[in-house]
């Protein structure tokens, strides 16, 4: 049936190969079964007899009879097995681990076996049963000849100016201007793909006397709860535990020290206070928890060297001093939450963070 | 015999139907006829082609079941350990696809291990056509389609599998969005206008599914349909071998033989990929559970084909740049940018710099064997190690675990061996082709060595040797080196100055030519010089071919000025 199917497919590559104006390929019809076929369009007579035979029998017959018992018998296992599929996606339920699990294995071994069985068998069909042959075939200069690239240039030119494009300037450039905003409709009007991004990135949810929720919980949460050095928590925004935009930018860690391990100096970027002491309560800091590099969550903690390591790329920061860098491609340290306790006495941000948290950004500054 | 099969009537008749209607007789008993030359490396591309069948149909199949959508639902499936959870609806059905769907985790193991067959397959092929120099007239353009489809590629793959929505691929996702803002001046657009306003936003995964499902497979679709189009047209190289010549084309017929092999090879790719997503689990998203920005796992890797990017951001420092109000962050800059830059674009260009510099303007249908190129093969070796260091850098967390080294240091050596290693690796290549030269001088010279010792009437002791057979002869003798241009500002007999080495480009161009014409002199026929006996490097020298090379080329040198050529 494959030739059938193909009739219409390869005549692309094959007609241009003869237009272009390489030497005209020999028409050659083996046999006279097609040829006869070829409705009177007169090609049929053009047959060229020098072309070689392929061999019509296998140099080793018995080896041949062999081999078609492997090919038979390998499609008969290929058979068998998409049974063996048919049967295991009728026969075999899913909607459990350990059914998934079970029915995946039946169909995918036969179908591998279905496929395999297949492959093995045409192969061995191609290897050990039809004869051996080489073909030889003449390669075609690509480039053409003179003469038809001098074809080719004359009718441009005549048809060129049949068209009078050359010579009415006044059509030529009232057609580019027409297609000028045309061109440019596919860029404007992606536009409302999505809103400015105004200074949406340098603010977060946190406001003053927003509370601190235990991630997972969703619990505040009161120094004294708080009390084992050397832990790290993750915290959401009380009122955006569930947002995922606010998240992204909101999330934040804290960490405990033991007295005297804390040492935030205070750091400023022009008037603003970017980290100091003074956001702590009781050797408990808050850090975003978004990374300044691309923005994954530094949430890897090490109690003993208190690195806070961002598991994507591997920037760390140093906690004692403010999150400052250490090591990696991060550029700046992680913000700092400006923190305090409010009147129930549950950990609560004193404002937003007073820089842009999160990867650099052009109109950051 | 042939000629005696009858055809049956059906067949007949629908040809004849159908030859009324198209002309086809003619033009399809070429194709049937057409050759198809025979190596194992020519397979390399046809495993890509037929991974992209694949990737349609049980992509097709997903495309039934899979929501894309990023609203939420709380999960109450199959999957009990989730039971609750809130998660997105692209999570959930792909959750429903692995778990109530019959035959659904196989097609999603199959897919996404047919995403990554492809694009190793991609490689490889690629790396087959530099090597072997196929990309040369008058293939440049074909060239050109791989890297286009190479890139696709990629992109198809990241969106790909950002699709279910899960811990692991949100945080590539999150990645990509970080990196993406950090372009100058349009980052930050770029950022907004592609995710609808703040990351992760609800838009995202319904743009990257029409993009993954549509737009650039129909793309790689268009491409390869260029690809296979111009290769038919073309006609495949060949490799070097008794009987083949540049203008001709040895092999065996499509009909049966390459039709039945391309089956075979196509059902044992399937057959192969089955197998994999049998019994080789990959992304088992239920494992990761539904996407939450707050949350990452250790040991985060995308799939292999990012892993350049990656390790290109874990080996880069932390250079930013702060002025006037703005910033420009090199730490995610270089790494998304300068990798890949310096491949694609390297790739790109390099057969008309190939060109260029040998002044080569002949095509090519006889395939190099890389010994015989030897700066190409040193600079495609080069190209290797700096993917190979950022590569295996993009698992230095991994890499780190398993050697049991401080993490930082693997990120010292990554820094030091992309740009120690290529060049380590473009002076050893260069080394080892030139000694394969050697050695095959040798061969032609003294035949092979047979094992065989014969003890001479006088008691020496010497190694029968054999001449070379017609068959490696012809594979030795196919190398075909450049031409060599004068020497930099050198002038003609006449004292005119030679005008394609003349000035700073000329000089270039010059440098380069005496690269790529570098040669060991291969003695044909034994009627040597006395040259190229094969003892060490004393003995190598330019040579320009006995007549092998382009005869465009005026002066084409001599013995005297090949001398600078090995330094």
């Amino acid at each position: 049936m494959s030739d059938m199917e193909e009739v219409a497919g390869p005549e692309g590559p094959v007609a241009p190969h003869r237009v272009i104006g390489t030497p005209p390929p020999t028409p050659r019809l083996l046999g006279s079964g097609h040829g006869a076929e070829d409705g009177g369009t007169g090609h049929g007579t053009e047959v060229e007899p020098a072309e070689e035979r392929l061999p019509a029998e296998p140099e080793y017959p018995t080896h041949a009879k062999n081999a078609e018992k492997v090919v038979a018998a390998s499609f008969v296992l290929a058979f068998l097995a998409g049974c063996g599929f048919i049967a295991a996606y009728i026969g075999l339920e899913v909607h459990s681990v350990d059914a998934v699990f079970r029915s995946n294995l039946a169909l995918g071994l036969s179908l591998s076996v279905a496929l395999l069985g297949l492959g093995f068998g045409a192969v061995i069909w191609v290897r050990h049963i039809m004869p051996d042959a080489e073909v030889v075939e003449e390669r075609h200069a690509l480039r053409s000849t003179d003469a038809e690239r001098a074809a080719f240039a004359e009718y441009f030119s005549e048809a060129t100016g049949a068209s009078q494009f050359v010579k009415r300037p006044i059509i030529r450039r009232t057609l580019m201007l027409a297609t000028l905003p045309l061109a440019a409709i596919p860029i404007v009007a992606l536009r409302d793909l999505g809103p400015l991004p105004g200074t949406s990135l340098r603010h977060t949810v946190w406001s003053p006397g927003r509370r601190l929720l235990v991630y997972g919980t969703n619990q505040p949460i009161t120094p004294a709860e708080f009390s084992a050095p050397g832990s790290m928590i993750t915290i959401v925004p009380d009122g955006y535990q569930d947002d995922l935009d606010a998240l992204a930018k909101a999330a934040v860690i804290i960490i405990k020290f033991r007295p005297g391990e804390l040492n935030v100096p205070t750091r400023t970027n022009g008037s603003t206070v970017i980290g100091t002491m003074n956001w702590t309560v009781d050797n408990i800091v808050a850090y975003s928890k978004i990374c300044t590099h691309v923005g994954c969550p530094a949430a890897l903690y090490e109690q003993t060297t208190h690195h806070i390591l961002c598991p994507c790329h591997q920037s760390t920061f140093d906690a004692t001093t403010g999150a400052t860098v250490i090591f990696g491609p991060a550029p700046r340290p992680l913000p700092q939450l400006p923190m305090t306790v409010d009147a129930e006495g549950y950990l609560v941000a004193k404002s937003d963070f007073t820089q842009p948290v999160g990867p650099s950004f052009w109109e950051r500054g | 015999m042939s000629e005696s099969l009858d055809v049956p009537k059906a067949l007949s008749g629908t040809g004849s139907w159908l030859d009324d209607r198209f002309h086809g007789a003619r033009g399809l008993r070429v194709f049937m006829r057409k050759v198809f030359p025979d190596h194992w490396s020519f397979l390399l591309g046809e495993i890509a082609l037929w991974s992209f069948v694949l990737l349609l149909l049980t992509g097709t199949f997903l495309a039934l079941f899979f929501v894309p959508s990023a609203g939420e639902v709380v999960y109450h499936g199959s999957y009990t350990k989730l039971d609750g959870i809130s998660m997105s609806q692209a999570y959930q059905s792909t959750l429903n696809i692995s778990f109530d769907i019959r035959a659904g985790l196989l097609m999603r193991e199959i897919h996404h291990w047919a995403a990554d067959l492809f694009m190793a397959a991609l490689t490889i092929h690629m790396l087959r056509v530099f090597f072997t120099g196929a990309y040369r007239k008058p293939r440049e353009i074909n060239w050109l389609i791989g890297i286009g489809l190479f890139t696709l590629g990629l992109l198809e793959g990241l969106f790909g599998y950002s699709l279910p929505d899960d811990q692991l691929s949100g945080a590539g996702l999150r990645i990509f969005e970080g990196v993406l803002q950090g372009i100058p001046i349009v980052g930050t657009y770029a950022a907004f206008f592609l995710f609808n306003g703040p990351f992760p936003g609800d838009s995202i995964i319904p743009r990257l599914y029409i993009l993954h499902v549509f737009l650039i497979p129909g793309l790689i679709l268009a491409l390869i349909t260029a690809h296979l189009f111009i290769m038919v047209h073309q006609k495949h190289t060949q490799m070097p071998a008794k009987g083949n010549t540049e203008n001709n084309v040895v092999g065996q017929p499509f009909f049966p033989y390459f039709m039945a092999k391309g089956g075979a090879w196509f059902f044992f790719i399937f057959g192969a990929l089955a197998l994999l997503a049998t019994f080789a689990q990959i992304n088992p998203i239920w494992l990761y559970g539904p996407y939450n920005p707050v949350q990452i796992s250790s040991a985060s890797q995308p799939d292999f084909y990012m892993g350049i990017l990656e390790g290109a951001l874990r080996v880069m420092p932390a250079w930013e740049w702060n002025f006037l109000g703005h910033t420009i962050s090199f730490s995610v800059l270089i790494p998304a940018a300068i990798p890949f830059g310096i491949i694609f674009t390297g790739a790109g260009l390099w057969p008309f710099f190939e060109q260029w510099a040998t002044g080569d303007r002949s095509w090519h249908n006889i395939n190099d064997r890389p010994r015989n190129a030897p700066i190409r093969t040193a600079t495609g070796i080069a190209a290797v190690v700096f993917y190979g260091v950022l590569w295996a850098e993009g698992a230095n967390d991994v890499i780190a675990d398993f050697v049991q080294i401080p993490l930082y240091t693997v990120t010292w050596i990554a820094r030091v061996l992309v740009f120690v290693g290529p060049a380590i690796g473009f002076y050893v290549t260069r080394r080892i082709c030139l000694g394969l030269q050697r050695k095959d001088a040798e061969m032609l010279e003294h035949g092979l060595e047979t094992g065989v010792i014969r003890q001479m009437p006088n008691g020496e002791f010497v190694e029968i040797h054999r001449p070379v057979t017609e068959d490696e002869r012809a594979i030795l003798e196919a190398k075909r080196p450049s031409a060599l241009m004068p020497t930099a500002g050198s002038e003609d007999d006449n004292g005119v100055p030679s005008p394609e080495v003349s000035g700073t480009l000329g000089r270039a161009r010059a440098i380069a030519n005496r690269g790529f014409a570098e040669t060991v002199v291969v003695e044909t026929n034994g009627h040597g010089n006395g040259h190229g006996n094969g003892h060490g490097p004393a003995d190598e020298h330019v040579a320009v071919p006995a007549g092998g090379g382009p005869a465009e080329l005026p002066g084409g040198g001599d013995g005297e000025d090949g001398e600078s050529g090995e330094s």
